[in-house]
């Protein structure tokens, strides 16, 4: 299965400049997508996720544009072919 | 000889330097510009100083940074400097405190961190260990968070001993004498205006702790809610506020070389966070807190701020350079040991922290 991430400009660095990442999850969750990403680039990982797997305050995942905080969370099915999207929230200073 | 004075604050790193002898000072940044640097220091035990910084980005955490040229580049540990072992349950929310240990120990550094824990780094900073007999300490439950949250803000390693001493919004003076296995209170004597006991074993809210030139046995202490100082490690503290405006406010610091002088900012109290009559002053004792003197010529007197526990130091000089950082984004130092400031910055996000190293 592959599902294709999409990232803030302001993370792409982190994911060597790339803004549009195919992940292949262990699983058909979120949280597998999560983990994978992590797995390949861990300093990205930390800025979506702090170390008990939560999701950062001020980031919001949406999975084929569904905020997943409003549907599964970390549990929300993902399906093959299916897009997660990274978005900081409205928050700054 | 170059004086640097390290600046953290809610947007960003900036560096002053000064190689007249704390004269003039240039500004350099903002480095790690739009982060929240709660926590610096500057290690000068290493071949070239590393400035090491807790840094907050807002949306995508805390965590430890450093740079080894002054600035021009930062790094930090792919997998986080600090984070929680996975059975703490615990996540870190931000970085309080950063301080090398002694040059007998050139590699350790402690971090205080935000939830109350204390850190231990053994390669310069790059990476950071949890003290876990803080940790599972069972007062633990007990510390509450004050109003800025919970945390370590205070470490205190003995150079010569593994005594380490530490203070905690809302937790109090603690000290171990084993490096960090063990912990016990030492509170006696401080206020807990807050409680009903008010002068419980622990739970204080101790601002800011710092060692007289003294010893390690000799501290003085500013609480929320008066100035107290320690001839015995703690075991029992003495007021030492009675000729100050206010025994209200958040840092303290020592010289590094004259017993019995300390220097503090008063603000009128928890619910008026700002100078006496506005006229933002540091005051000095040179008497072991009997008498204090008020100082700070070139201080403004119309300052409806506030000075934060760590954005206050003094350096190694002789005489003593005191720094002052403001919320409203001003720098100030003086080399004459507060008798008189200059002004290093202004218009700065407000300022959280302040270190202060002389480089050869």
């Amino acid at each position: 299965m592959t599902v294709q991430v999409l990232l803030p400009g302001v993370l792409a660095d982190l994911a060597g400049g790339a803004k549009h990442l195919d992940v292949e999850p262990a699983g058909d969750t979120l949280a597998d997508v999560l983990d994978e990403l992590a797995a390949r680039h861990p300093m990205l990982g930390r800025r979506l996720r702090d170390e008990t797997g939560t999701v950062r305050r001020f980031v919001n995942v949406y999975v084929d544009g569904d905020d997943i905080r409003y549907a599964g969370g970390l549990t929300t099915t993902v399906r093959d072919g299916a897009q997660v999207q990274v978005l900081p929230s409205i928050a700054g200073g | 000889m170059t004086d640097l004075l390290a600046i953290g604050t809610r947007k960003g790193l900036f560096l002053a330097r000064s190689d007249d002898g704390r004269r003039t000072w240039t500004l350099d940044g903002p480095h790690l510009l739009a982060q929240e640097v709660a926590a610096v220091c500057v290690d000068t035990r290493r071949a070239g100083p590393r400035i090491l910084a807790g840094i907050q980005y807002g949306h995508w955490g805390p965590t430890v940074m450093w740079s080894d040229d002054l600035g021009a580049t930062w790094d930090e540990t792919d997998s986080g400097a600090i984070r929680f072992p996975a059975d703490t349950g615990a996540a870190l929310a931000r970085v309080w405190q950063l301080r090398p240990d002694s040059a007998d120990r050139p590699d350790v550094v402690w971090a205080g961190c935000e939830p109350h824990s204390l850190w231990r780094s053994t390669d310069g900073g790059c990476s950071f260990s949890l003290v876990r007999g803080h940790w599972d300490h069972p007062h633990r439950p007990e510390w509450e968070p004050g109003g800025g949250g919970g945390a370590v803000h205070t470490i205190l390693p003995d150079p010569a001993s593994d005594r380490v001493t530490i203070a905690m919004s809302g937790g109090g003076v603690y000290l171990s004498d084993d490096g960090g296995s063990s912990w016990e209170p030492r509170n006696r004597g401080i206020s807990a205006v807050f409680m009903p006991e008010p002068a419980p074993e622990y739970g204080q809210c101790v601002h800011k702790v710092a060692v007289d030139a003294a010893g390690p046995d000799t501290m003085v202490a500013q609480n929320h809610f008066g100035v107290f100082r320690t001839e015995d490690a703690g075991r029992t503290w003495s007021s030492i506020a009675g000729g100050l405006p206010a025994d209200f406010g958040f840092p303290i610091a020592t010289s590094p070389i004259t017993p019995g002088t300390a220097w503090v900012v008063p603000l009128v109290a928890d619910m008026q966070r700002v100078p006496p009559g506005g006229k933002l002053r540091v005051h000095r004792t040179r008497d072991a807190g009997a008498t204090w003197t008020e100082g700070g010529v070139g201080l403004p007197d119309a300052a409806w701020t506030a000075v934060m526990r760590d954005a206050f130091c003094v350096d190694e000089g002789d005489p003593t350079g005191v720094y002052v950082g403001t919320r409203d984004g001003c720098v100030y130092a003086s080399a004459d040991e507060a008798e008189s400031f200059t002004l290093v910055a202004d218009h700065l996000p407000d300022v959280l922290a302040v270190r202060a190293v002389r480089l050869p």
